[in-house]
């Protein structure tokens, strides 16, 4: 069984006892331990299942490379699923639970795929669930989606209960890893001066080191850590993060740091994630190495660990995985594990080490010298156990598996030798080479990712370089660290390297299979990716259906697709997938290193946008008035805008009805603040307006006001809105509330690339100012009432605006209207836009004064045949769509879209032009219906000859009315047409002129 | 006017590990121009009395300042009760060039993060290098925070004063309140 031990475990605090709870069981562990030592060390070997076939399942490893120990931690709004128990720090009350399992984690109905893994070969769902193809959708996958999976989501009611940040840092060298390697480099790198920050992703310093021995300038790996760490947190230009992984490297020195702040300290205020947004000139990895498994039939039962897994539970958690171990090995590392297991008092049976008999190294030495059993040239047949190893069976490592021996056991340490984590490296396009030695990819220094003037910005420093000895990795790490401190731009003090001394080791064997010759029996029991039940005989399977690219191979199989990403997997995935395919592993290749290196929750992603914060809202000065006044709001772009005032006991729709007939009657207010405003200033600003707009801007007189429309360059309508010329060399441009700052954009755009010689000038000035629309046939009576400005038909023309005073406010008032009603717009300086807004309501009191929101707006300008940009356009029409080639001037030489206005299928006879369309019952059309004609197109389908832009129901005319755009619409009119409505409604509507209120227009000219 | 309301009314909160302000009202200019002709100089100099700035600084005078925007543009500061007088002082002193200068007090809001966390706060928020060797009171950043568009300088060595859209001077005030909320110091700057 797996226990604590009565002593050792350097990260723990055996004085601070803590209590949490596994599937509803209270247990106890240490503060220090990781979820997975405490579990252990309450003989909780099982802890879920795998994805496809629900094999049980015990850790496997110590660290960020867990494929198999995933759990589901918290309740309610702390809930979250696939949490590694290798890297959950254990708190006092944490509560988890395993997953992907039914009914019970110990009894799984679902492990019956297991028995019928014969039948679930690679590609398998490909190859079953093709026929028939209806199938797929309402049978196969709502079945396999209920079977398959990992831990549940969270609930959809339940919201996130913490909070998350974004950081945003910058630095000259970042070291990502604090081990050995990285703290040395740290140190290289920051005695030039240079800024450096470390980043390691476990709550301690230290890496592998401090449990693997060896000394370093005369002292223990530990005591020299705690020495170089209390150097480097010394000195001002060093900042040392603990819980924080290097999560992505990107272009430009970009580096995403995933820093966990209190995951393992719930209670603490503040956020929990902090996403660091570094710049660095230089980075380092120094993200060490991670143990192979080794492939053998039942390597995946519980209790089968990686060897340097085992060790480190019994050194820094004091728990041992089982009572006997058998150690099983390439290589001269995993004695290691057997040593410290013989010093913590537990039994290690025999050591099996494929390596052929001879001369003994230093470790097999000692392990010798322990008593321990070292049988060379041999492997493991097949681990015998269900959800717990109970022995092995030893055969030749150079047979076919013929057993032996059984040996009794209740854990397998396994080790086939370290792979550099070489994903930081490869993330922004740093290139590896095939170490022949150690049988692993590692960067290669030549072919760095290059920055913005082909320079690397990313070195790789210690294990993670390749480098296996102690005294190789600390020599890297100082050299690396100088080197980087050069490359961003300090000049490198003189730093040597620490000496260190651990043991000579004899050479590593490559063992991708064992035993050598394993049969397909053994081979379909060979596990390469733990958590997707990918075997040996599934790669081999895919080799042989053509999967000869590594990276088809990987998605036929699902081969390193799970949450771990192939860590401990990937390398003997492709060892396999190469030797099927006859072909050295450096020809096959890796799949793609993406990051992040391990999934960072989404909440740091999205830092601190959510609740309030998720998006900007834009308010209007009066923005207050409105909330207090009813407003039921209608998101146009950032803004909000009021869509109507509804009343106490009306609906939204009664309280448009009401807006609309009262504005027509008495008196309406808008707030058009949001309405863009530009100011376009110098000697070529007529010029300039003429390119941008359609029609005419020079001719415009001092005072006078003119509808534009502003087209692409591909001659589509991009924006309308209405300019005052203000002086000479002045003119304010009105846009769209949409348009407001991208129609700023393509000005400055036009001036800064094509037109740079041009003298003019753009200020978006939208936000200066509130503007009120004052509207209705009383809307004069109001604005005399507050005084100051002559506003007789005589004194101030239709289209024409004025500086003047208003009630004391110091106003520029323009009378247009896009009602047909008698209206000014009156702009007052923002911060007076609430006072303004009050003093209009107070005169308007006796007149009937309403305000209204932006659906009463569309009703009106559909009422007049006004088009709205947005739903008349949709970025494909042109103004001469909408009967707008009264706005197109034939005298400008050009315009921006005029060229393209005149390209063939802009001059098309076939193209929709605008109408309106009254429906014969008086109901109003489906917004966006599609008018059909006769016959069928190419597809069979009905063919179109229109749709509805704009539909309303209008409570002046008491009808409903719409505008569309029709083949050839306006040489239509009073023909019907046939709308059919996604109600299974057919809709008929009368073709008629788009202007249904005053077309004389006589309403507002009084 | 007694009339006038800024975006915030001159809201602060300092629940937080930094004290944040809406601070009302202050005059605002933007100036568009060449800004190597003695004319532009003149109208931006003559009415701060402060110098011409160079690339990523502003210079102050208390509510006077001018802070460089771009190759030709400037953001002349001056009493938010002054700007009328202000710019017609600038359209004197400008004459015929080819400028533009032209009232924004109004669209803009104007916030302050103080206390010795403010940096701290302000680097969850703008992609700029805050720390003190990097970003010092005369150095001036436009830039963004979070989702919205915001520049900013510091008024001494613990205070940012920020200007943003007016529109836009409740969400960055929520956010400066979030970033700023307890526990979340970082602990980057020393």
């Amino acid at each position: 069984m797996s226990t604590r031990l009565a002593t050792g475990g350097r990260l723990l605090n055996k004085s601070k006892a803590l209590s949490f709870s596994f599937n509803g069981t209270t247990l106890k562990g240490f503060e220090g331990d990781t979820l997975a030592s405490a579990l252990l060390a309450n003989d909780r070997v099982l802890m879920g299942r795998s994805f496809k076939y629900h094999r049980p399942r015990g850790v496997v490893a110590s660290g960020s490379e867990e494929p198999n120990g995933l759990v589901q931690m918290g309740e309610g709004g702390k809930f979250e699923p696939n949490q590694r128990v290798t890297t959950t720090e254990l708190f006092e009350g944490l509560k988890a639970k395993s997953q992907n399992h039914w009914p019970s984690l110990e009894y799984d109905v679902g492990a019956l795929n297991a028995k019928l893994s014969r039948f679930m070969p690679a590609g398998f769902y490909y190859k079953m669930f093709i026929h028939p193809r209806s199938f797929w959708k309402h049978v196969y996958e709502p079945i396999i989606r209920h079977a398959a999976g990992l831990g549940a989501a969270p609930k959809a009611t339940d919201r996130d209960a913490d909070t998350y940040e974004h950081f945003y840092a910058f630095c000259d060298v970042l070291v990502i890893g604090g081990g050995v390697a990285g703290l040395q480099a740290a140190k290289a790198a920051a005695a030039s001066g240079a800024k450096v920050i470390v980043a390691e992703q476990t709550a301690h310093l230290g890496g592998r080191a401090v449990v693997d021995g060896g000394t370093i300038d005369g002292q223990t790996a530990e005591d020299f850590v705690t020495a170089i760490t209390a150097e480097l947190e010394a000195m001002d230009n060093v900042t040392i993060r603990t819980r924080m992984m290097g999560a992505g490297v990107y272009d430009h020195g970009y580096v995403l740091g995933y820093e966990r702040l209190k995951d393992h300290a719930p209670e603490m205020a503040g956020p929990r994630h902090r996403l660091w947004r570094i710049r660095a000139a230089q980075t380092i990895t120094a993200t060490g190495a991670i143990e192979r498994p080794l492939s053998f039939a039942g390597n995946d039962i519980p209790g089968v660990m990686l060897a340097s897994a085992i060790r480190d539970y019994v050194v820094n958690y004091g728990v041992s995985s089982g009572d006997r171990t058998v150690v099983v090995t390439n290589n001269d590392d995993a004695y290691r594990t057997a040593i410290a297991l013989k010093h913590a008092g537990l039994d290690v049976p025999a050591i099996i080490d494929a390596r052929p008999a001879g001369d003994d190294s230093d470790l097999i030495a000692r392990a010798k010298a322990l008593g321990i059993r070292v049988m060379m040239g041999h492997g493991i047949a097949t681990v015998q156990g269900g959800k717990r190893v109970t022995g092995v069976e030893i055969c030749a490592q150079a047979g076919e598996g013929a057993v032996l021996e059984e040996i009794a056991c209740d854990a397998v340490a396994m080790s086939g030798g370290w792979s550099p984590v070489v994903h930081l490296w490869s993330h922004c396009g740093g290139k590896l080479t095939w170490d022949e030695s150690q049988a692993s990819f590692r960067p290669d220094p030549n072919r760095p990712p290059l920055g913005d003037k082909g320079q690397g910005f990313v070195s790789v420093a210690g294990a993670a370089n390749g480098e296996t000895t102690l005294a190789a990795i600390l020599a890297d790490a100082t050299d690396c660290g100088k080197e980087a401190a050069k490359a961003a731009g300090f000049k490198a003090k003189a730093t040597k390297a620490p000496v260190a001394e651990d043991a000579v080791e004899r050479a590593l064997l490559p063992v991708w299979l064992m035993p050598q010759g394993a049969g397909y029996k053994l081979r379909s029991k060979a596990w390469l990716d733990y958590q997707n039940d990918v075997k040996v005989s599934d790669v081999q399977l895919a080799a042989q259906e053509g999967f000869t690219s590594v990276e088809h191979a990987k998605r036929y199989t699902t081969l390193g697709m799970a949450t771990d990403q192939g860590k401990l997997s990937n390398i003997n995935g492709l060892a396999i997938l190469s030797d099927s395919l006859n072909q050295p592993i450096p020809q096959t290749g890796t799949t793609t290193f993406r990051p992040p290196y391990t999934p960072i929750s989404m909440g740091s992603i999205g830092g601190e946008a959510r609740g309030d914060v998720f998006q900007p809202i834009r308010r209007t000065p009066m923005y207050d008035w409105h909330e207090a006044n009813g407003a039921d709001w209608e998101p146009v772009g950032q803004w909000r805008r009021p869509y109507a005032y509804v009343q106490s006991g009306e609906t939204v729709h009664d309280a448009v009805m009401r807006e609309t007939k009262n504005t027509r009657e008495n008196l309406g207010l808008l707030d058009a603040s949001t309405l863009g405003k530009i100011i376009v200033k110098g000697p070529d600003a007529g010029k300039f307006l003429d390119m941008l707009y359609t029609n005419m801007m020079s001719t415009l007189k001092v005072g006078k006001c003119r509808y534009g429309l502003m087209c692409s360059e591909n001659g589509f309508l991009i924006d309308d809105g209405v300019v005052a010329r203000i002086d000479d060399e002045t003119f304010l441009c009105h846009t769209t509330t949409g348009g407001a700052e991208t129609i700023h954009g393509h000005m400055e755009e036009w001036l800064q690339t094509e037109w740079w010689d041009w003298n003019v000038y753009v200020a978006n000035v939208t936000e200066q100012y509130a503007q009120v629309a004052v509207v209705g046939p009383k809307a004069r009576k109001a604005l005399e009432a507050l005084g100051g400005m002559d506003l007789s038909a005589d004194a101030f023309g239709f289209m024409e605006w004025q500086d003047g005073s208003l009630g004391g406010f110091d106003v520029r008032a323009y009378r247009i209207s896009f009602s047909g009603e008698l209206s000014y717009e009156i702009a007052v300086p923002a911060s007076q836009g609430q006072a303004f807004w009050d003093a209009l309501m107070a005169v308007g009191a006796d007149l009937g004064v309403m305000p209204y929101g932006t659906e009463c707006l569309h009703i009106l300008r559909a009422e007049k045949g006004f088009i709205m940009i947005g739903d008349e356009t949709d970025g494909t029409v042109i103004p001469q769509d909408l009967g707008l080639n009264w706005a197109i001037s034939k005298k400008k030489t050009d315009f921006l879209g005029k060229r393209a206005q005149q390209r063939e299928h802009m001059v098309s006879d076939q193209r929709w032009k605008l109408v309106g369309l009254e429906t014969i019952d008086k109901s109003t059309l489906p917004d966006g219906a599609y008018a059909v004609g006769e016959g069928t197109n190419a597809n069979g389908q009905r063919v179109m000859i229109g749709r509805v832009t704009s539909s309303y129901h209008s409570p002046n005319l008491e009808r409903g009315i719409a505008m569309g755009l029709v083949l050839h619409g306006p040489d239509r009119m009073g023909e019907v047409i046939t709308f059919p409505g996604t109600d299974g409604k057919d809709y008929e509507a009368k073709i008629v002129s788009p202007v249904f209120y005053d077309p004389e227009g006589e309403k507002p000219n009084v | 006017m007694s009339n006038l309301i800024s975006a915030l009314d001159k809201a602060t909160d300092n629940s937080g590990i930094a004290k944040i302000e809406e601070i009302g009202l202050q005059g605002m200019i933007t100036l568009r121009g060449d800004l190597s002709k003695a004319a532009v100089k003149k109208a931006a100099t003559s009415v701060t009395g402060v110098e011409m700035p160079t690339l990523g600084h502003a210079n102050h005078d208390g509510a006077s300042g001018l802070c460089w925007m771009s190759t030709d543009e400037l953001l002349v500061l001056c009493p938010y009760d002054q700007v009328a007088d202000t710019l017609a002082k600038m359209h004197t002193a400008l004459g015929k060039a080819h400028a533009l200068a032209v009232d924004v007090s109004d669209a803009r809001a104007s916030l302050r993060v103080s206390g010795p966390n403010a940096r701290e706060v302000m680097a969850k928020l703008a992609p700029v290098d805050l720390s003190p060797e990097a970003f010092k009171p005369g150095m001036f950043r436009r830039t963004r925070m979070a989702q919205v568009a915001a520049a900013f300088w510091m008024v001494d060595d613990a205070t940012f004063q920020i200007v943003c859209f007016r529109s836009n001077a409740q969400y960055v005030f929520d956010l400066l309140k979030v970033a700023a909320q307890n526990g979340s110091e970082v602990g980057f700057f020393k």
